[in-house]
């Protein structure tokens, strides 16, 4: 059994709610006001995700770095193997955001994404 | 002398001087120009390329860069004019005066003015912190714009003082990066910045947030060989006995922002002794009716889109004034009651209309009641569970037939 504390972060109160359970399955869950934040609590306990953001070296431009993305979030757990991915990578301008840089990244099936506009 | 004539003139291209460049373009202006002192647009958006803006205004997170993306866009649809590289040196009612290493000195003679500067942070020597003089020791916006921008990595043993969102925000970055932040350091009870902050910056990697601690000494010779913290009392003072020493070679400051406004002092216009940016109406308009000022050269905000907000506001307005359709009318001033540090727009003009009012507490508190009073007259009620002076709260009211305005935060 693994019991996890959450400090939601869906509204600025912050509602800390206890969740437990084993292998992605919820025995219970306390502390929530709302259905966002029961929600919120729910995935991150089964499968926390976030949005990595990062840079990638840059060439034929004045500058020496783009900003990057995960266009969607990507398991939290893959994040440093992500890293990983995005540093070995070079682009040349020029860049629009949104324009996909590495494909289905570590094999999450998400993207990494230029997140500015290189002229 | 080169001369340039423009009916708004927008003093900074970061997100408040695109929204407020827009907004005046979209509400009839003809020619609106933004003075901008870097090479490109965007401003302090440039190296947040953290996500968590637009969250409010378009429904979507985005990064700094996505969300100022699409302001230039919107701001090349309209017509907006652009001068890069031109700092501006001095504002008087009509005219902006600018360097540009083109042109030299310009002056822009403008029908009315947007201040938009944005903020500088709080440095080593703002907060007078004891020890050597070693290399290592940067503001966390400094340490963002080399990482970020100028590629350059700017240590691998980190401690960050000050629990504001960029100190956070850097902590997670430097470890995105490889190296190892020991701690963040806060020497008030409470969390500087915003809860999302420290539960995807902190907590996800497993960085101590010591709250009621800060740094009491620096050592090292060229580089930081080490800092020693110490946990303080409830007057803020270090306990000796707390005392210990954490080895590093950097630290990184997130100890608070301060309003640009050099130019705007120097212009005479009335600054706020609490928010240190010059006091505005609802209408964003500064003392100096021409000039109008918008974004976190008035007040510091958390949220960009609260900025791009209030800056549309401005740019509107210093529209309807370049075309003779706003004046200066007699303005109540809003005033703080119990549990508000300072409200903005500090006055207002009667009328019917409908106002935001954007205010901080002065301290944390749980189950509240914010309200708005015209004496005895409730105009604005609101429960909320939690406030916090990191986090900006806002109160909507009619300004219809008012004669004072008190905002006030109580527990019940």
């Amino acid at each position: 059994m693994m019991k996890k504390e959450i400090i939601c972060t869906v509204c600025p109160v912050g509602c800390v709610i206890t969740v437990e359970g084993e292998n992605g399955s919820i025995d219970s869950i306390e502390g929530y006001t709302c259905p966002r934040g029961k929600n919120y609590a729910e995935n991150e306990f089964v499968s926390p995700v976030r949005i990595l953001t990062s840079t990638a070296k840059l060439t034929g431009a004045k500058s020496p770095l783009v900003a990057v993305r995960s266009k969607t979030p990507v398991p939290k757990d893959k994040l440093f193997d992500c890293m990983a991915e995005i540093r070995k990578l070079t682009v040349s301008a020029p860049l629009k955001r949104g324009d996909v840089l590495i494909e289905n990244v570590c094999g999450t099936g998400v993207d990494i994404v230029s997140s500015a506009d290189v002229k | 002398m080169y001369e340039i004539k423009c009916d708004v003139c927008v003093v900074g291209g970061g997100p408040a001087g695109l929204s407020a460049a827009v907004a005046a373009k979209k509400a009839g202006a003809e020619d609106v120009l933004i003075v901008e002192r870097d090479e490109s647009l965007g401003g302090i958006l440039q190296q947040c390329i953290h996500p968590g803006f637009g969250l409010k205004l378009f429904n979507e997170e985005l990064t700094g860069p996505e969300y100022y993306g699409r302001f230039i866009d919107e701001a090349e649809k309209v017509g907006v004019k652009t001068m890069l590289g031109s700092m501006v040196l001095d504002v008087t009612e009509n005219v902006v005066t600018c360097i540009n290493s083109e042109y030299g000195v310009c002056e822009i003679e403008a029908k009315s003015i947007v201040l938009a500067m944005g903020c500088r942070e709080r440095t080593r020597a703002n907060i007078v912190i004891p020890g050597t003089r070693p290399a290592g020791v940067y503001t966390a916006g400094t340490a963002q714009r080399l990482m970020n921008r100028q590629n350059e990595m700017v240590g691998k043993k980190v401690v960050i003082l000050g629990s504001g969102d960029i100190g956070m925000i850097m902590a997670r970055r430097l470890t995105l990066e490889g190296a190892k932040v020991e701690a963040v350091v806060e020497i008030m009870d409470f969390l500087a910045g915003l809860t999302r902050n420290r539960v995807q910056c902190l907590d996800d990697f497993g960085i101590p947030l010591l709250l009621s601690h800060t740094v009491v000494d620096i050592k090292g010779n060229n580089r930081v060989e080490s800092v020693v913290i110490a946990e303080v009392d409830e007057n803020k003072k270090p306990i000796e006995s707390t005392k210990r020493e954490i080895e590093c070679d950097t630290l990184l400051l997130s100890v608070g922002l301060i309003p640009e406004n050099e130019v705007t002092n120097k212009a005479g216009i009335k600054i706020s002794p609490i928010t240190k940016g010059p006091e505005v109406n609802q209408y964003m308009q500064t003392s100096m009716p021409s000039v109008f000022a918008c974004g976190n050269v008035v007040h510091v905000n958390d949220l960009v889109d609260n900025v791009s907000a209030e800056s549309a506001t401005a740019g509107k307005s210093a529209a309807l004034y370049a075309a003779g359709k706003l004046g200066k009318a007699d303005a109540i001033a809003v005033k703080t009651g119990e549990n508000v540090r300072y409200v903005c727009p500090q006055n207002v003009v009667a009328g019917d209309e409908s106002v935001d009012l954007y205010f901080r507490v002065m301290k944390p508190e749980k189950n509240v009641q914010i309200t708005v009073c015209d004496g005895e007259k409730v105009l604005f009620k609101r429960k909320a569970i939690k406030v916090n002076p990191g986090e900006m709260e806002k109160a909507t009211v009619n300004l219809n037939g008012i004669s004072e305005l008190v905002v006030s935060v109580k527990e019940v």
